[in-house]
């Protein structure tokens, strides 16, 4: 063991990882958003194999098997190396973003159905009987229900976005893990860039999950918290 | 006021309702009383649209509920509807609950939609539970607010589906009160009701449902104390 650790030159990146850092949170939260509004329509459309959206519910059906159930790697290189093969060429952060959108959205549609199957039918029916239209029920009843249903299965999904899309880097994305990747192949300094990293991913983690309590606290609190 | 010609309706290859004719005018209290599975909340379910119908014809002032032209949304706005399960927004305050109906659904402005929600609160006694959510309040309480959340939205008709079946003993009593008070305030009233006082009592007349037909109406002296029908008296004598 003569290895000897020199933290010098990460340190003197740290402004660059951090922003880097800033790279990694943006894609996640795009991907999460995105993820939020197509997993709930993935959910929806999942739950109504009736008439006109029967098209839309296979569909709905083959993109939550495929998310959930093949490499969120494969996902990856699908968007990057898949579409690149036809002729569709995305930039490295688009590919990240729709891998991670498309991989969130399934494993979301699957969170968001249990969600709304927990909740009585009965208060859709109430809903209605007010005179709300469908979308309305859903939007003002039956959603602000599935939230706190959800709410820690969607903060897990979180958190595991901010950590998925560290494989960005093995399609030229310049996130956390990529711009690590990058100056320590100049320095040679890996163990240490990726210590590092690894510290901030963990900070990262924390800092989602603080916030995510916070905000829960902040509106479950008189529904008896979640 | 509502109108139903031979009104049949099936959930599959069971029959709940077989040929019902009745009429309720304006002002009118009506209980209908039966065994569970007679169809009576069946038939509050298809005279506000929850449930589509086989065969015949419900009218509210002259509008056919089940035409496919009708507009559910501003129909069901006439008809407040009241649930066994009481059906409260768990994740809304009281105030909320009643507010929201008419601001999203009739474009009444917040201050508006407020001012009539604390009104309606008040109205059924539950003024000082204004900022409580549902969890907080008995089952009583509860199913006073639904009453409150649907008379926020003005509406002509008001149906009750068992509305005190779900309830402990000791809460049947508040809600029965505010039922009655509604009543007196000549409110048109549907009641599907287990409680054989109440539909004696605060009725114009009551009806007997017996697997899925109108087995006898009239008003509650007659339909009590000289039921026509066997199987009316068999029913009676067996919940008194």
């Amino acid at each position: 063991m003569d290895y000897n650790f020199h933290w010098q030159p990460v340190f003197r990146r740290l402004p660059e990882l951090l922003l880097a850092a800033l790279d990694t949170l943006q894609v996640a939260v795009l991907a999460i958003i995105l993820g939020i509004i197509l997993g709930l329509l993935l959910a929806v459309l999942k739950m109504n194999a009736t008439g006109k959206l029967k098209p839309l519910n296979w569909f709905a059906r083959s993109w939550i098997e495929l998310a959930r159930n093949t490499p969120v790697l494969l996902q990856l290189f699908f968007f990057g190396f898949g579409l690149g093969a036809l002729g569709l060429h995305l930039s490295p952060f688009m590919i990240v973003l729709a891998a991670l959108t498309f991989n969130c959205a399934g494993y979301l549609a699957e969170n968001f159905r249990g969600g709304l199957q927990s909740i009585p039918e009965t208060q859709l029916r109430a809903a209605r009987s007010l005179g709300m239209s469908a979308p309305k029920a859903y939007y003002y009843i039956l959603f602000p229900q599935v939230l706190r249903n959800v709410w820690h299965p969607l903060t897990n999904q979180i958190v595991w976005a901010v950590l998925m899309s560290s494989l960005g880097m093995l399609v030229g994305y310049q996130e956390l893990a990529g711009s690590a990747q990058y100056f320590a192949s100049r320095t040679y300094r890996i163990f240490e860039y990726f210590a590092v990293v690894a510290v901030i991913y963990y900070i990262l983690v924390k800092l989602i999950l603080a916030l995510s309590r916070l905000v829960a606290w902040r509106i479950f609190r008189g529904q008896g918290g979640v | 006021m509502i109108e139903i010609k031979n009104l049949h309706k099936q959930f599959g290859n069971l029959e709940v309702l077989k040929g019902i004719d009745l009429t309720v005018n304006r002002g009118e209290v009506l209980s209908i009383i039966g065994a569970s599975g007679s169809g009576k909340s069946t038939l509050l379910y298809c005279i506000n649209g929850l449930e589509s119908i086989q065969a015949g014809d419900i009218t509210i002032d002259d509008i056919r509920v089940h035409d496919p032209k009708t507009d559910l949304n501003k129909l069901r706005q006439k008809l407040g509807m009241v649930f066994q399960q009481w059906n409260s927004f768990p994740h809304l305050t009281a105030l909320e609950n009643v507010a929201l109906a008419p601001r999203i659904v009739k474009g009444k402005s917040k201050t508006e939609a407020t001012e009539k929600a604390i009104e309606q609160l008040r109205h059924v006694g539950l003024e000082s539970k204004i900022n409580s959510y549902p969890s907080a309040l008995s089952g009583g309480q509860q199913q006073r607010l639904a009453i409150a959340r649907a008379l926020a939205m003005e509406p002509e008709v008001m149906l009750f589906d068992e509305a005190t079946s779900a309830l402990d003993p000791e809460l049947v009593g508040e809600v029965l009160d505010t039922m009655r008070m509604l009543a007196s305030e000549g409110m048109t009233m549907i009641c599907v009701t287990h409680e054989m006082s109440f539909a004696r009592d605060v009725s114009d007349r009551v009806a007997y449902f017996h697997q899925g037909i109108m087995e006898e109406i009239g008003p509650p002296e007659q339909l009590f104390n000289n039921p026509q029908s066997a199987h009316t008296r068999n029913f009676l004598s067996k919940v008194r």
